[in-house]
C-alpha cells in the first residue's frame, strides 16, 4: 500500500477547491471534446476502435490504433491517448519477447512519460533484431540528446545516415552538432540540405526552421533567428514547440506585449500558458491572476498523480511567478536529473543565481563547459555565477 | 522521404504536456457501518467509455450526461468494490452532479453503502477504465474518524486493504487521553472530592486545633498517598466496568459520588477519619472510576484497541489530576500558617464543598436539575 502523505494535503486542497453543482439546462455545454465524431477523423478513429474491438488480438489492427493514439497526443498535447495507446498493445507488450514494432512502439510511448531508461533499453532491442530500422534509430539519437549524451547521439546518427535519406541523417547530425559548439557549421550545412529539398513537407520544413532559429540564436544572430521562427509559423502548421521556442525569445528581448497576441488562445497547453503568464505579468494584464491560478491547479493535479512532467515549467513558475526561491532551485535540480536539454539547464542556472548558491548549478555550469554550448546568454549566467563563487 | 522527422520534434519539443493524462478523484468517509462517497470521473473517459456525445457534435451537454445517468452509474459501479471485514458493503448511488477540475468537466456521483457491522478493515478495489487506459489512475482519499488516508489505484494496484484499527490507533490513544484530562477538569465532583481530601495535608490536627505541618514532605507525603490510593481505586473499576465484568446503574453511581463528596468535606469540619484520608480516597475512588467508565461508554469504546483506550483515558484523567495537585500544593503550603488559609480556605471552603454535593445529591437521587450544567 502506497501511502503518500503529501498527496493527502493535495488532494484535501483539490477536493476542497472543487464545488459539484447541476447544471441549469439541458443545453449547457458542460465539455468539448477534441473532433467531433462525425468529422473524418472523429469517423476513422471510431472505424480503428471497432476493428481493434472486434479483434483484439489482432497486432497490425492493435498497432494501427496504438499509431494513431501517439499521433494523438503529440498533436494535441493530451496525455490520455498514451494511455489508450498502452492499453491497446498490453497483449504484446506484457510478454518477456514483444515483437519489434511494440517494442519501438512501446519505446515512444515511454518517452513521452519520459522513462527515457526504459525506452533506450526498448529501441536497442528493437535495432539488434531489426538493424533496418529507421525509427528505433531516429528515436535512439533523439532521446540521447535530451539526455546530454552527444556521443552517443552522434553515434545514432551515423547509424541512421547509413539506413535513411541524406536529410534525415543531415538534421540528425546538425542537431547535436548544434548543440556541441559547432552551430555555425551546422547552421550552414542544415540550411543548404533544406535549400535542395523544396518538396519536403511542412511537418520537415517546420522542424528545420526552429532548429535554424536556435543555431542563429546561438551565434548571437537575434534577426537571422526572428527571421526562421517567422517563416516556421508562416507554414500554418499548428505546433506548441515553435510557440513556446519564439515565446520565450521575446521574453527574453523585453516584447511580452507580443507574447501575449502569439498565445492569447493557448491556455490549454501547460508549457505555453507559462509563457502567457510572464508574459501578461510583465505588462500587468488582468489575466495574469487567473491564468497564475490556473498553473497552479494543474501543477497540483500533476503532483496528486505523482507526475513530473512539468518540472521545468513548475520552477519557472516557482522562480518568475511565485517569488519562490528554494522551491524553484529545488526543481530546477530534480528537472535536471532527467532532463538535459539547454532550456533544463538555464532554469537551473537561473534559479542557482537568484538563491546565490553557485554549487547547486554546478551540473549545468559542467554541462556548458563540456558541451561547448554557444549561447550567448548562458556564458553569461556562467560568469554570474563565478562571480558568486568568488 | 522521411515520415519521422517530424516525430524527432515532437519528442524534445512538446513531451510537457498541455493537459493531463486520466484521474478519477475518489472520496469515502467511512462512520461506523456506514459509506459515503463521491466519485468524480471525466467526461472525456465516459465518453471513451460509453459514448455520451449523442448527436456526435463534438460537445457533451448537461442533457446528454443525464439522458445516461442510469448507464453512468452501473458502469461506474461495476468497477468499485468495498468490503468491510471480508464481507461486501453494496454501494448505490445517491445522486450526480457535475465538476470542473483542471483538465475539464467531471461526472460528479454520490454513492452511500453499508457494511455488516462497523469493519476493523477494509478491502477497496477499483478498476475503472483500466481496460482501455493504461495510464489510468483513481486518487482515492479515504476518512476513518476524522483522519484522511489517500492511496492511489492503478492498473498494477487495484485492491488495497486499510486495517483500520492500524490507521487509528494512536490517534485513539491520544484522542481518549485528551478525553480523560478534559473530563477531569469538566468533571468538579472529582475535583471537589480530592480538594476535599487535600484540604488539611498541609496542617496537622492536635488537641482539636489545625496546626501547620513543619516541613514541606510531610505534606506532600500525605497528597502522594491520597492521590495514589484514589487513582488506583479508580482505574481498578473504571477498567472492570470497561471491560464489561462490573456494571452498575449510573444513577446510583452518580448520587455515591455525591455521598462521597459530602463526606470528604465534612470530614474536615468534624474530623472523623485524620491522618487515614488515604483510605477514604481509595474506598471512594473506586465509586468515583464506575463515574469515569460512564463517560467512556459514552465516547465509545472500539472494539480492537479497547485496551490501548482504557490506558489512554485513564492516563489522561491522571494528567489532569497531577495538574491540579501540583497546583494546588505550593499555594497551600505557601498559606497553611495563615488565619486565612484555616478559616476562609479549609473551614468556608469545606462548607461551600458540602452544600454543593449536597445539592447535587438531591439531583441525583431525585432525578432532577438544581444546578449542575
Amino acid at each position: 500500500m502506497r501511502r503518500l502523505p503529501a498527496l493527502v494535503i493535495a488532494l484535501t486542497a483539490c477536493l476542497a477547491q472543487a464545488a459539484p453543482y447541476t447544471p441549469k439546462a439541458d443545453n449547457e455545454v458542460l465539455e468539448r471534446l477534441p473532433f467531433r465524431a462525425n468529422a473524418p477523423e472523429g469517423r476513422e478513429l471510431r472505424a480503428m476502435r471497432r476493428a481493434f474491438a472486434e479483434q483484439p488480438q489482432d497486432l497490425e489492427r492493435a498497432l494501427a490504433l496504438a499509431r494513431r493514439y501517439f499521433e494523438l497526443a503529440s498533436a494535441e498535447g493530451d496525455p490520455r491517448y498514451v494511455g489508450y495507446a498502452e492499453a491497446a498493445i498490453r497483449p504484446w507488450s506484457a510478454t518477456p519477447e514483444p515483437p519489434v514494432e511494440i517494442l519501438v512502439m512501446r519505446a515512444l510511448l515511454r518517452q513521452y512519460r519520459h522513462d527515457f531508461d526504459p525506452a533506450l533499453a526498448d529501441l536497442a532491442k528493437a535495432a539488434e533484431r531489426e538493424p533496418g530500422n529507421i525509427e528505433a534509430r531516429s528515436w535512439r539519437s533523439a532521446i540521447l540528446l535530451v539526455q546530454a549524451d552527444y556521443s552517443g547521439a552522434r553515434a545514432a546518427c551515423k547509424e541512421l545516415a547509413a539506413i535513411a535519406s541524406a536529410l534525415l541523417a543531415t538534421a540528425c547530425r546538425s542537431a547535436v552538432d548544434g548543440m556541441t559548439g559547432g552551430s555555425g557549421p551546422a547552421y550552414a550545412e542544415l540550411s543548404k540540405a533544406l535549400s535542395r529539398r523544396s518538396d519536403a513537407s511542412a511537418d520537415t520544413k517546420l522542424w528545420i526552421q526552429t532548429r535554424l532559429a536556435e543555431m542563429a540564436l546561438r551565434q548571437g544572430d537575434d534577426a537571422r533567428a526572428e527571421r526562421h521562427f517567422k517563416r516556421g509559423l508562416a507554414l500554418g502548421v499548428t505546433d506548441g514547440f515553435i510557440l513556446a521556442a519564439y515565446a520565450d525569445f521575446l521574453l527574453d528581448r523585453n516584447r511580452p506585449g507580443q507574447v501575449v497576441t502569439l498565445l492569447k488562445d493557448w491556455e490549454r497547453s501547460d508549457v505555453l500558458l507559462l509563457r502567457l503568464a510572464l508574459a501578461e505579468q510583465a505588462i500587468k494584464h488582468p489575466s495574469a491572476r487567473n491564468h497564475m491560478a490556473v498553473l497552479k491547479e494543474r501543477f497540483a493535479a500533476s503532483a496528486l498523480r505523482g507526475d513530473k512532467l512539468h518540472l521545468q515549467e513548475e520552477a519557472r513558475f516557482h522562480l518568475y511567478l511565485l517569488n519562490d526561491v528554494p522551491g524553484a532551485l529545488k526543481l530546477a535540480g530534480e528537472n535536471y536529473r532527467t532532463q538535459r536539454e539547454s532550456r533544463d539547464a538555464r532554469i537551473l542556472l537561473e534559479a542557482a543565481l537568484a538563491a546565490k548558491d553557485a554549487r547547486a548549478a554546478q551540473p549545468a555550469l559542467d554541462w556548458l563547459r563540456s558541451s561547448g554550448y554557444e549561447d550567448p546568454l548562458y556564458a553569461r549566467l556562467a560568469q554570474q555565477l563565478d562571480g558568486l563563487a568568488r | 522521404m522521411s515520415r519521422w522527422l517530424p516525430l524527432l520534434l515532437l519528442l524534445s519539443s512538446f513531451a510537457c504536456h498541455a493537459h493531463k493524462p486520466s484521474d478519477s478523484y475518489l472520496r469515502y468517509k467511512l462512520d461506523g457501518a456506514e459509506l459515503t462517497g463521491q466519485w468524480d470521473i471525466a467526461l472525456r473517459d465516459l465518453e471513451q467509455a460509453i459514448g455520451l456525445d449523442q448527436n456526435g457534435d463534438g460537445e457533451i451537454t448537461w442533457g446528454e450526461v443525464k439522458a445516461r445517468h442510469a448507464d453512468i452509474a452501473a458502469y461506474a459501479l461495476a468497477r468499485l468494490s468495498v468490503a468491510g471485514d471480508g464481507q461486501p458493503c453494496p454501494l448505490r448511488v445517491t445522486g450526480h452532479q457535475i465538476d470542473n477540475h483542471s483538465d475539464g468537466a467531471y461526472a460528479v456521483l454520490r454513492f452511500a453503502g453499508t457494511c455488516k457491522g462497523a469493519p476493523s478493515a477494509v478491502e477497496l478495489g477499483y478498476k475503472l477504465f483500466f481496460d482501455f487506459d493504461a495510464q489510468h489512475k483513481g486518487l482515492l482519499s479515504l476518512e476513518v474518524q476524522g483522519k484522511t488516508q489517500s492511496i492511489v489505484f492503478t492498473p498494477e494496484q487495484s485492491i488495497q486493504r486499510f486495517e483500520l484499527g492500524e490507521l487509528t490507533a494512536m490517534r485513539q490513544f491520544a484522542s481518549y487521553g485528551r478525553e480523560g484530562v478534559w473530563h477531569i477538569w469538566i468533571g468538579y465532583d472529582h475535583i471537589l472530592f480530592l480538594l476535599s481530601l487535600l484540604l488539611p495535608a498541609v496542617l496537622m490536627r492536635e488537641r482539636h486545633q489545625w496546626l501547620p505541618v513543619a516541613r514541606f514532605g510531610d505534606a506532600f507525603w500525605d497528597v502522594f498517598k491520597i492521590v495514589t490510593s484514589f487513582t488506583v481505586a479508580h482505574s481498578i473499576t473504571l477498567s472492570l466496568a470497561a471491560l464489561g465484568v462490573i456494571s452498575l446503574p449510573s444513577r446510583l453511581v452518580e448520587s455515591a459520588i455525591a455521598v462521597s463528596v459530602v463526606l470528604a468535606a465534612l470530614n474536615n469540619l468534624v474530623p472523623l477519619v485524620g491522618g487515614r484520608r488515604w483510605i477514604v480516597a481509595f474506598a471512594f475512588g473506586l465509586i468515583h472510576g464506575f463515574g469515569f467508565a460512564s463517560v467512556l461508554a459514552e465516547l465509545g469504546l472500539p472494539r480492537n484497541t479497547l485496551v490501548l483506550a482504557l490506558v489512554g483515558f485513564n492516563l489522561g484523567v491522571e494528567t489532569g489530576q497531577l495538574a491540579i495537585v501540583s497546583a494546588f500544593l505550593p499555594v497551600a503550603y505557601l498559606l497553611r500558617g495563615t488565619w486565612f488559609y484555616r478559616r476562609v480556605v479549609l473551614w468556608g471552603g469545606s462548607m461551600l464543598i458540602v452544600a454543593i454535593a449536597s445539592i447535587w445529591l438531591a439531583e441525583r437521587v431525585l432525578d432532577m436539575k438544581l444546578i449542575s450544567n
